[in-house]
């Protein structure tokens, strides 16, 4: 509650990116990146209703042992469909298209990103991938697994394959242009003081988010290209018909699907750190380390795909060293979850609803990173592969770290986006209905995995049907508490109490504009001189100023 | 970074300052560091299929050398230095808009793009005589399978007959032929994009749209079009030179 009292807050201001223009085009050709941020918003919003309700199909076919519900083949539609729609159109714009769009260039003080036109070209990209997808889903889906793995891809499904390649390849382009957009904003658009070591740790995630990005996107891009016309042209490098080799097509697969899994949880570790640090009021502990091991992230990200491919006929050597590299990935998040609980030692905790999600985040990522490493070596993968178990981690390190991050950061930036304040008390109790259901939906699946339950069946021996009872109706709870912030947060846009510039009492640049902030987001260019974080009492930060000076003047 | 807020104060007020930058040279140090950051990109991109190359060239060696020598050397030689040549009318462009010598900068763009036209087009009979011989891979072409003519032992050369190595076959030929059209028409289309954005580059210039206040979108341009070629630079020994001494008995 100290820090910002020498920070005057704005006069506030009726005109504000929201209000500037108004009307359909106003928003369409707009080239504000709030307001690109906002049709992001929407857009992943509208993908993951249609996700969860493939992901409800899933659970409601689970509930019995018998194939009852769902035709095998519907059934892996479904499960594809999820995990397609999930990943590509969710989960991997999620936080950075949204939050960091909003939020990078108002951290660092800039008033736009470098590139205002490519970032909306990015979401019509976006839009243009959904529409071919959605087309692919209408006409008849897809069955092949979200991974498209050949030569069942390139030969032998009967599905819209090439229809659903074509989506993905295209929507990977709207992330390769947000990815360079914020490399480049990040480096040559930091307001005056704003130094690497200054910017705020979301900014140092968003970083290296977008260095995946655009390392490992095009990699995929071309992939699908090739797996699409070997199937429509039989031109073939990966069905071995045609001579080719389909651990091919996994090693470029998984070349970017797994630093995609960071693509999607490093964003949330970047929210969390900033909810982590304010919401207890305290300078981040060790704040180099926690953004160089998001760097770190990125880059042991890249070298760990393998792990993927233990059971693929990949040589044992090759399958050591992989596992070998996917145990060191686990430091740099090792390094973040105990800088974070370090950072929470002794501070001043508010429980406020982005800090449940920050804590659920902890908790849950922490579950799914320690699963992370019994599948990282070798021999208890050879047993878990392809069971309930692998489904289990993946969903506590998609659902339990990235949703969180993004449900968190959703809300901690809610009054600066609209300028209202979501309804707390609705917010703690969904934040705990989502952490009881996520974790009941989840949990028993590790067990059935771990007990040999296989994934990608529609049906099941009967052993298994308690965990999936207990499955079913934690999902059930998890899809109510999904619904509680889509409803409020609706309604908090219109009937919500207003935000004042700086609701909770904040240092970052960020806060130091009126919210909604105006188009160009400061009046004047800001002058930074604190560092990130910085909670002393203003007298001190004035005695270390002087101290500073006049060391600088010896 | 806080340096350059406070340099080139002359060029603000540019008519190409966009609104979110402080002052042009912001500007230009954002545009290049974007092109940078694409063509990073376009190499992970590249680099898929270099990987795909690599892994039958090494498996299938006998097939693709053999493949490799029924690609035309001359026409290929020819495209290497037309894009070598277009490389330096490209970097005499950027140099004379810097410098502000407009007719330097208006006849290297020009002769650029006409270079560029011209490797397409020996691109384009390369293309057409792999037609001829029935060398298209699969059905891109429906109707027209692969379908080469193989030289007999003691036959008469015929160089529209393709003349397999020992241990070669006609199945891992048409994979080095799907992968030499993959390479080649992925390159072929980002010449195209190249053209076209030399194209405007020329219409803005003759407007006198660029010069030495302003000249980032050639320099850009100019990183591209380097870069393209670059692609090819690697592409010709790959696809044209290596393994073609076996059959010429080296």
């Amino acid at each position: 509650m100290r820090a910002i009292e020498t920070f005057e807050p704005p006069a506030p201001s009726k005109v504000n990116y929201l209000n500037a223009e108004y009307g359909l085009k106003s928003w369409l050709l707009t080239r504000d990146h709030k307001r690109i941020a906002l049709l992001y918003l929407g857009s992943i919003t509208f993908f993951f209703f249609i996700g969860g309700i493939y992901a409800m199909m899933i659970r409601l076919e689970l509930l019995t042992p018998q194939g009852d519900l769902l035709q095998s083949t519907t059934y892996n539609k479904v499960f594809t469909q999820h995990g397609i729609i999930m990943i590509f159109f969710f989960l991997i714009p999620s936080i950075p298209a949204t939050l960091g769009n909003f939020l990078v260039p108002m951290m660092i003080g800039a008033k736009d990103l470098a590139f205002p036109r490519i970032n909306l070209l990015s979401w019509y990209i976006y839009i243009a991938g959904a529409l071919v997808t959605i087309y692919a889903l209408l006409a008849g889906g897809v069955d092949t697994g979200w991974t498209f793995y050949a030569p069942f891809s390139t030969t032998f499904s009967n599905s819209y394959v090439v229809a659903t390649g074509l989506g993905i390849f295209i929507n990977g382009f709207s992330s390769i242009l947000t990815g360079l957009n914020f490399i480049v904003t990040i480096h040559t658009m930091r307001a005056p003081g704003m130094t690497w070591f200054r910017l705020p740790l979301f900014i140092w995630a968003m970083y290296a988010t977008s260095l995946i990005f655009v390392l490992g996107t095009p990699v995929i891009a071309i992939t699908i290209l090739l797996m699409a016309f070997e199937r429509l042209a039989h031109v073939g490098i990966f069905d071995p018909a045609l001579g080719g080799d389909p651990v091919l097509f996994q090693h470029l697969f998984w070349f970017y699907s797994h630093p995609a899994v960071y693509i999607m949880v490093l964003p949330s570790m970047g929210v969390v750190s900033e909810l982590i640090a304010n919401f207890s009021r305290k300078n981040i502990f060790g704040y180099k380390f926690v953004a160089f091991s998001s760097l770190a992230i990125a880059v042991f990200g890249f070298l760990v795909w393998g792990h993927h491919m233990f059971v693929s006929s990949q040589s044992v050597y090759a399958g050591m060293i992989f596992s070998f590299l996917s145990f060191a990935v686990a430091i740099p998040s090792a390094i973040k979850v105990f800088n974070w609980t370090a950072t929470l030692y002794k501070s001043s905790i508010s429980y406020d609803t982005p800090m449940l999600y920050g804590l659920g985040f902890i908790c849950l990522f922490t579950i799914g990173g320690m699963t992370g490493l019994f599948l990282a070596a070798l021999a208890v993968d050879v047993h878990l592969t392809d069971t309930y178990f692998v489904v289990a981690h993946f969903h506590y390190i998609m659902v339990g770290g990235a949703l969180m991050g993004y449900l968190g950061g959703l809300h901690y930036w809610w009054p600066k986006i609209t300028g209202r304040m979501y309804p707390e008390a609705w917010g703690r109790f969904a934040a705990l209905i989502v952490f009881v259901g996520f974790n009941l939906t989840f949990m028993p699946q590790f067990v059935a995995g771990y007990m040999g339950m296989p994934r990608r069946y529609h049906a099941y021996p009967p052993e298994f049907q308690v965990f999936n009872v207990l499955s079913t109706a934690g999902a059930s709870i998890l899809g109510f508490g999904m619904l509680i912030p889509a409803i409020y947060l609706v309604w908090s846009m219109r009937y919500g109490k207003r935000a004042d510039a700086n609701p909770w009492n904040l240092p970052g640049l960020e806060w130091r504009t009126q919210s909604p902030p105006p188009t160009e987001n400061f009046e004047t260019t800001p002058v930074v001189t604190w560092e990130a974080y910085e909670f002393a009492p203003p007298e001190e930060i004035e005695v270390i100023g002087r101290l500073r000076g006049e060391f600088e003047n010896v | 970074m806080a340096e350059s807020y406070t340099t080139t104060k002359h060029a603000e007020g540019h008519p190409a300052l966009q609104h979110h930058f402080e002052n042009m040279e912001q500007q230009r140090e954002a545009g290049t560091l974007g092109m940078w950051v694409f063509l990073v990109t376009e190499i992970m991109f590249f680099g898929g299929m270099f990987l795909a190359y690599t892994l039958y060239r090494s498996k299938y060696p006998a097939a693709f050398a053999s493949a490799s020598n029924h690609l035309d050397i001359t026409l290929g030689a020819a495209n290497t230095g037309v894009l070598i040549l277009s490389s330096f009318t490209m970097a005499l462009a950027v140099y004379g808009t810097q410098v502000g010598k407009r007719k330097l900068q208006l006849f290297c763009l020009a002769l650029t793009i006409v270079l560029g036209l011209t490797f397409l087009g020996i691109k384009a009979v390369e293309y057409k005589d792999k037609y001829v011989d029935s060398l298209i891979p699969g059905t891109l072409i429906p109707g027209h399978p692969f379908s080469p003519a193989v030289q007999v032992p003691g036959e008469s050369f015929d160089e529209h007959k393709l003349h397999l190595l020992p241990g070669a076959t006609v199945k891992n030929v048409e994979m080095f032929y799907w992968i030499y059209f993959a390479m080649t028409g992925m390159h072929a289309v980002h010449m195209i994009i190249g053209v076209g954005l030399l194209s405007f580059l020329l219409v803005f210039s003759v407007k006198r749209r660029y010069g030495p206040e302003y000249h980032n979108p050639i320099e850009v341009t100019g990183l591209y079009w380097h870069f393209v070629d670059i692609v090819w630079i690697f592409l010709f020994p790959l696809l044209y030179l290596l393994g073609r001494h076996l059959e010429h008995g080296g």
